[in-house]
């Protein structure tokens, strides 16, 4: 029709032009059955009601756009984190496609990752053969120095021994005996991607270190530990680096994907790049403590670590916002005995500033958010430090423990106080949240911008506005490159929230002559 | 003493969860600390030990609560006869679900709540029948149990399957620390039970660490919901329990299995009487036939 091969047009505007439109019209009418206009809108004022809430917060046997993905996915980030590592998934291979399609959407860049390829004969005997052929052709392949496995739900349902395969892959000879090949067993149906991050990482220091404790000795490398968790910001990554450095402190970040997963156009494809090295992982036991960037999601992590590398392993928040950021490295000064520099107090008043000036833009402006339990206790505080309030908060994959502490840290701020927390509720309920209680902003991943569309819909007036901070995010470049721990994260954060009030502003008072009142050029 | 952990497999209904829990309160008799683990959808493995009909599982109390993340030990864990802990991992009704993927739920739950952590000498595994899927094979993972008890008796089946579970573990052995530590002959009262018992037990290169006889009163205890040794002290097949909780105390033979062959199996049927040797004309032939022919 209209297309030509000078001026190509994408899906929109092109279904916008005349003829597109009359053929939609007519699809829609003699072939999909479309049901009156009137009887639709009908049906979505519904369930922007109250009542429509109520049903649907007694939902119990269905999920509908979950807050949360699956554990081989975290096992899959964590092992991207190590050198030279191939992410390995012993299971079906559709899942492992899902793996790399979402990574790769949202960090647009490629992601090494193998599966095995379980079909219906794996399925019935089991699948070791494949585990011994998988690890075979992945290593003379891809020649990784390491191979990480996890697992999908159809290897978890048969109960496939991953300890045992390695092992007789190795004793067949498929492997090379002193290949590590770290394993976590990774079901997707319990737990969410937190989990699987855990499970993976608990894998790896179990391999590495579990059988090799003699002669370790606490604080003998005068190193801390830090683990990152599930952590898809690379910003964060390299904030941890740049404060371990200007304070002079000796470390071991364990587990970093920055490198491999923001690899330069220079010509050449690097499948591995970066990472922590097995020398490393190997004498995290020597060091002096290890410390938890997200401790909620890091339960088995920390279980391993106290017990086997007997390390305090301090109970700390995730370094978000002002205060916490604070704790956390007056943490780190404590530990190591090192002074935190000019530079980083510096760095700590500017964000201080930088919180004084819009504060008055922030104050009182009321938020949805969601995410991952520890990001989300975070950028509670930290908003409540802005004087912004918390209105409605959904963790898919928080316990009841995490509700309480939420709750106590809200109940800790004036800010705080009307705000409802929601644990194993999913994007469905918050879309009826933000309909019958409607805050002035959504914070969340790019499945937010459905609820978007969907309140907008409803009217101008009722349009809550995407902040899009958290994973993943499809929909928008480069923001996994940007850093929201630490006082270089929070200045980042206060950026994105106090623009978004700003633009939202000028949106509104644009109208020539009718809401043009204060159509400021300083704000 | 270090915890030691055992599994219990053989053919289904030979006897293996009333052996166990028999056994098991001969070993908590002798001041040891056990815990059983009941890895079969039936959910019958703790009944004597507890005097209940069955006992509610983890696997229907992770539904009702709607995850198993929601339980707690104390939900699953029921104490009876000498303090002998019970758990039933449970599972689905026949037709439906995995019953192994309930084992393996069950198990890792019961590790990350702690329940191995607690001051015990034994945990005993009553297993479903064969070892049909990997479910049934968790028991007999690397870091859970090491020593497996097959129950078996003199009846062709009950030996078809004892070997068949004999190469199951050559599997798991390879790999792993598990070991074949001995049969248990349960009774049926056949001809040369406990010579028939030994010959296999020999050509596994295991043992026979008991020949537990027939007798009634397991029935009259049975129907009481207990044990022989709760229920009448002084029979002597308490005694016959009490000598089998001693034996697998003091065991120390533990082997990986050499299985036999099904010519070498048939064989010793043969020398046994209990199998006729094969007359490859009747094969296939019909009673019509085998009239004309005679």
């Amino acid at each position: 029709m209209s297309q030509t091969i000078e001026k190509i047009k994408p899906s929109y505007p092109l279904f916008r032009d005349e003829d597109y439109k009359e053929s939609l019209t007519n699809k829609q009418l003699m072939f999909e059955e479309k049901v009156d206009q009137a009887k639709i809108d009908e049906v979505f004022e519904w369930t922007t009601s109250v009542e429509y809430k109520d049903l649907n917060f007694s939902r119990e046997a269905l999920t509908i756009n979950p807050a949360k993905a699956c554990q081989p996915l975290g096992a899959v980030l964590c092992s991207l984190g190590f050198e030279n590592t191939l992410p390995y998934v012993h299971g079906s291979q559709g899942c492992v496609a899902y793996f790399r399609t979402y990574f790769n959407r949202h960090f647009k860049e490629p992601i090494a990752c193998v599966s095995d390829s379980m079909i219906e004969d794996a399925a019935v005997f089991g699948g070791q053969k494949n585990m011994f052929d998988g690890l075979a052709n992945a290593k003379a392949l891809y020649k990784p120095d390491m191979i990480m496995v996890s697992t999908t739900c159809m290897a978890e349902v048969i109960g496939d021994d991953l300890n045992a395969f390695i092992g007789n892959a190795k004793k067949e000879g498929h492997i090379e005996q002193d290949l590590p090949v770290p394993f976590a067993h990774t079901p997707s149906f319990v737990g969410s991607h937190t989990t699987g991050w855990d499970n993976m990482f608990e894998g790896v220091i179990r391999y590495f270190t579990l059988n090799t404790m003699e002669g370790k000795e606490v604080g003998s490398n005068g190193k801390i530990n830090i683990v990152p968790g599930f952590e898809t910001y690379l910003g964060n990554y390299r904030v941890m680096h740049r404060y371990m450095q200007e304070m002079g402190v000796s470390y071991s970040l364990l587990c970093d994907p920055s490198e491999v997963l923001d690899t330069p156009a220079d010509g050449k494809y690097r499948m591995y790049a970066g990472g922590t090295t097995q020398a490393e992982v190997k004498d995290a036991p020597n060091a002096v403590d290890t410390l938890l960037l997200q401790p909620w999601q890091l339960v088995k992590t920390r279980k391993f670590v106290e017990a086997t590398w007997k390390h305090s392993t301090p109970n700390i928040d995730i370094p978000m916002g002002l205060g916490w950021t604070d704790a956390f490295l007056m943490k780190v000064s404590e530990i190591t005995g090192k002074e935190i520099p000019a530079s980083i107090e510096k760095e700590r008043g500017r964000l201080v500033d930088m919180m004084t000036d819009s504060h008055a833009w922030l104050h009182g402006k009321k938020y949805a958010l969601w995410g991952d339990a520890d990001y989300l206790l975070g950028m509670v505080k930290f908003l409540l430090e802005l004087g912004a309030e918390p209105r409605h908060i959904v963790c898919h994959h928080a316990n009841k423990r995490w509700k309480k502490a939420m709750e106590k840290l809200l109940s800790e701020s004036p800010y705080g106080k009307d705000c409802e927390v929601h644990v194993g509720a999913d994007l469905w309920h918050m879309r009826s949240l933000v309909f019958t209680d409607k805050p002035d902003f959504m914070i969340g991943n790019s499945y937010g911008k459905f609820i978007e569309r969907d309140t907008k819909y409803k009217g101008d007036e009722f349009q809550v506005p995407l902040i899009r901070i958290g994973f993943p995010i499809f929909d928008r470049h480069h923001l996994h490159r940007q850093t929201t721990l630490g006082y270089e994260g929070a200045m980042n954060i206060l950026t994105t929230l106090v623009n978004a009030v700003l633009e939202q502003l000028d949106k509104e008072t644009m109208g020539m002559g009718t809401t043009d009142y204060n159509y400021d050029l300083v704000r | 003493m270090a915890l030691r952990q055992c599994a219990i497999y053989g053919k289904g209904g030979i006897g293996k969860s009333t052996t166990t829990q028999n056994l098991v309160a001969g070993l908590a008799e002798a001041g040891k600390k056990v815990m059983i683990v009941g890895c079969d959808p039936k959910a019958d493995s703790t009944r004597l030990i507890l005097h209940a009909k069955a006992q509610t599982t983890i696997m229907h109390l992770a539904a009702e609560a709607g995850s198993v993340e929601d339980l707690e030990l104390e939900d699953v864990l029921k104490v009876g006869f000498k303090d002998i802990k019970c758990v039933e991992s449970g599972g689905p009704e026949p037709g439906v679900g995995c019953a192994g993927r309930g084992v393996i739920t069950a198990i890792n739950f019961l590790e990350e709540e702690g329940a191995y952590e607690e001051d015990l000498d034994f945990v005993f595994y009553d297993v479903l029948g064969d070892v049909v899927c990997g479910g049934f094979a968790m028991p007999i993972r690397e870091n859970k149990a090491q020593e497996i008890y097959i129950v078996v008796s003199g009846e062709m089946m009950a030996m078809y399957a004892a070997n068949n579970i004999s190469k199951g573990i050559v599997k798991y052995a390879n790999s792993g620390g598990v070991r074949l530590a001995g049969l248990i002959c349960n009774s049926r009262n056949t001809d040369r039970e406990d010579e028939l018992i030994e010959a296999l037990a020999a050509k596994l290169g295991t043992q026979m660490i008991h020949f537990v006889p027939r007798d009634n009163v397991v029935q009259h205890a049975e129907i009481r919901r207990m044990t022989v040794i709760e229920y009448n002290p002084t029979s002597k097949q308490a005694d016959e329990y009490r000598a089998l909780a001693q034996k697998i105390i003091d065991n120390k033979k533990f082997i990986i299995p050499n299985p036999l062959s099904m010519d070498e199996l048939e064989d010793l049927l043969m020398e046994f009487g209990i199998m006729e040797a094969e007359d490859e004309s009747i094969v296939g032939q019909t009673a019509a036939e085998a009239g004309a022919a005679a």
